[in-house]
């Protein structure tokens, strides 16, 4: 099945974003995967062929986005479909923490979601349906000793889609949050096994999640079966925040 | 095409309606069924066709199809 529609996922070169992309291209969708990383674009790009399209770009630049965005518009069906996935962290006790890492972090998580967002809607405003899927995180909802800026921008995400539904709900189109809770990736692989231990010991489900778990969440709240959930945060996290 | 029909092709677009409804005194919101987010894509609409900024105190004066296209003439602009 082909949809011949684009959904734009940033942050699609590896990790979690990377699984957005093959889910979704698996439902039909065209996938404009947007991220800093040249090489893993570019060898995600000969992995899944020609569904993922990959476009070089630092998504806190708007100049750079408004060039990409005008070649999405171009080159690619029409975009029905935003994910922000792009992430970072920057940890630090908050007494120690530079106002460097603030900024950073909430310059690429929460403003550089908000001017993706803003340079893609219109496309779905036009069409009278889409879906726009920010992944947020437990800690945006629980808190974490240490990520002041990460769990603010987390939290950040929330209260845009929030209000960007109360927007644009009545266009047909759907705004939702996931929060991933503990999930294996490289991010995770580097903690210590104290650290994993002691994540564990707090998740009901006992395990960690599956970047693909992610990735099911995700091209559900995208697909016609959800057309009705709009303004949620949905927590994919073995029942950690529960 | 006359400046007229240019914009009534863009609201008749944006906007769902027929053409014959697009007169001058139509009010984009009352008579056209433009709600607030409809009124800002006519606007960015209207920016990117006719290559002009359009302040949210002036997008704000367009409430008619008239007042649209005296508007665009005040800025001097014909067809
Ligand atoms: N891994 C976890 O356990 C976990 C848990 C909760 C939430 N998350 C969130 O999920 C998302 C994906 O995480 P991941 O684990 O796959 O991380 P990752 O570091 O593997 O992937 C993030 C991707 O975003 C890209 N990126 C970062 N800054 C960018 C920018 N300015 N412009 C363009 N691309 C940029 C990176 O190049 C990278 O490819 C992040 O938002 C993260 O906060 C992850």
């Amino acid at each position: 099945m082909n949809l011949n529609a684009t959904a734009v996922v940033t942050g699609a070169a590896r990790g979690i974003g990377l699984e957005i992309a093959k889910k979704l291209i698996d439902t039909g969708w065209t996938v404009a995967a947007l991220d800093m990383l040249e090489d893993d674009l570019g060898r995600s790009a000969s992995e899944l062929g020609s569904m993922y399209k990959p476009y070089t770009v630092n998504i806190t630049d708007t100049q750079q986005l408004a060039v990409v965005a005008a070649s999405i518009g171009k080159e690619l069906p029409v975009v029905k479909g935003i994910v922000n996935n792009a992430g970072i962290t920057r940890d630090a006790l908050m007494m120690r923490m530079g106002e460097d890492q603030w900024n950073m972090v909430i310059d690429v998580n929460l403003t550089g979601a908000w001017k993706v967002t803003q340079a893609f809607m219109r496309s779905l405003i036009r069409a009278r349906e889409g879906s726009i899927v920010s992944i947020s995180s437990v800690v945006g909802l629980t808190g974490s000793a240490g990520q002041t800026n990460y769990a603010a921008s987390k939290a950040g995400l929330i209260g845009m889609s929030k209000s960007l539904n109360r927007e644009l709900a009545a266009r047909g189109i759907t705004v939702n949050v996931v929060a991933p809770g503990f999930i294996e990736t490289e991010m995770t692989q580097k903690l210590s096994e104290e650290v994993r231990g002691d994540y564990l010991s707090r998740i009901p489900a006992a395990r960690l999640g599956l970047p693909v778990e992610i990735a099911e969440a995700v091209a559900f709240l995208m697909s016609p079966s959800a057309k009705y959930i709009t303004g949620v945060v949905l927590p994919v996290d073995g029942g950690l925040t529960t | 095409m006359s400046l007229e029909n240019r914009i009534a092709e863009i609201i008749v677009s944006r906007l769902n309606v027929k053409p014959e409804e697009v007169t001058n005194s139509a009010s984009l919101k009352d008579d056209l069924g433009a709600d607030s987010l409809d009124m800002v894509d006519l606007m960015m609409d209207l920016e990117d066709t006719f290559n002009l900024k359009i302040s949210d105190e002036d997008g704000n004066k367009l409430q008619t199809v008239g007042s649209v296209v005296e508007f665009l003439k005040e800025k001097g602009i014909e067809a």
